[in-house]
């Protein structure tokens, strides 16, 4: 009783396959404390103009989610992991759909009331 | 394999074992859809702060109340839980118990501090009249930056409970399916940070 009806949808268990993992996760987090860094410096030491500073916290933001979802959650688009892939796709969308037509909804009504 | 599993446990394990790499695909693939139903709840929230964050009723602003060293320290605390938990996976699914429970420690302990000192900011906020009662920007302040809060103590209770699961069962096909499914959670949580730091105290700093 054990692992044996697993194996097949997981990797070998050889010593080069836990390095491989680790080292997958390492550069995870290593890609991570980068694009951490990089928007905090930004914001406290007012290092940009205030415009430049807004579109490097955004930017980053967003490879660092591309980043987790790569190293961390494991998202691709091989055979088992594509419908993952997908469903996250279209919640996405919905999410932009729901903040983005908010935020614009809200800022247009301020903009005419002012 | 040498893992000792009570018997119980064992008969119902030997009864669903043909089908069992279907059901902890299934059981994975499950709790994915539940997860993206959880960020449609936090992408609600967000779209709330969004469109509240500047009403704050002659009150403080972000720029007044939000300490960003402090919160650098707390994304370090959860970012680095991120890697642990992987470690945690990884040993798991190469059974060696002692490794995972000690990742899975070192995680919930990073969790731990990261609690503490959003609780912290949070009594530190309200002692000084600054509480969600106050105006509509700390609401929906609290109401973000907690809900994110509770998601994270419900992990900390998982990890703990699927540490003394891990401590008297070993780990058997379920408990690496269960630990793959917080596995997710824990990092979809990051992944929701990721989008708070951003948007609620560097915006809100700016």
């Amino acid at each position: 009783m054990g692992a044996h009806s697993h194996t097949h949808n997981q990797p070998s268990h050889g010593t080069d396959d836990l390095a491989a993992s680790i080292k997958s996760y390492l550069m995870g987090f290593v890609l991570s404390v980068v694009l951490t860094a990089i928007p905090f410096w930004a914001v406290m030491t007012h290092h940009f103009e205030q415009s430049t500073t807004l579109a490097v916290v955004v930017v980053t933001a967003l490879v660092q989610i591309l980043v987790h979802l790569k190293y961390f959650l494991h998202l691709d688009f091989s055979k088992e992991g594509k419908i993952n892939t997908f469903s996250f796709l279209f919640t996405a969308l919905i999410i932009v759909m729901v903040v983005g037509l908010s935020v614009w909804i809200i800022l247009e009504a301020n903009a005419l009331m002012m | 394999m040498s893992i000792a599993i009570p018997a119980d446990l064992e008969v119902a394990h030997a009864e669903d074992h043909h089908e069992h790499h279907d059901t902890s695909g299934n059981t994975l693939f499950g709790f994915w859809i539940y997860l993206m139903t959880d960020c449609i709840l936090f992408a609600s929230v967000f779209a709330t702060y969004a469109v509240l964050y500047m009403n704050t009723d002659g009150g403080v602003s972000g720029k007044d109340i939000f300490e960003l060293d402090f919160v650098l320290i707390e994304t370090a605390a959860l970012l680095v839980s991120s890697i642990t938990y992987g470690m945690a996976l990884i040993f798991a699914k190469r059974h060696n118990k002692a490794a995972t429970l000690t990742w899975l420690a070192i995680t919930f302990a990073l969790g731990c501090v990261f609690i503490g000192m959003e609780v912290y900011e949070f009594h530190h906020l309200i002692e000084h009249g600054n509480g969600p009662q106050r105006s509509a920007f700390l609401s929906s302040f609290f109401t973000l930056v907690g809900m994110h809060g509770l998601h994270v103590t419900a992990g900390l209770i998982w990890m703990a409970i699927m540490m003394i699961e891990v401590a008297k069962t070993g780990l058997g096909n379920r408990s690496i399916t269960r630990l793959s499914c917080l596995s997710l959670f824990w990092h979809f949580l990051d992944i929701v940070w990721i989008c708070v730091f951003t948007v609620v105290y560097l915006l809100g700093a700016l």
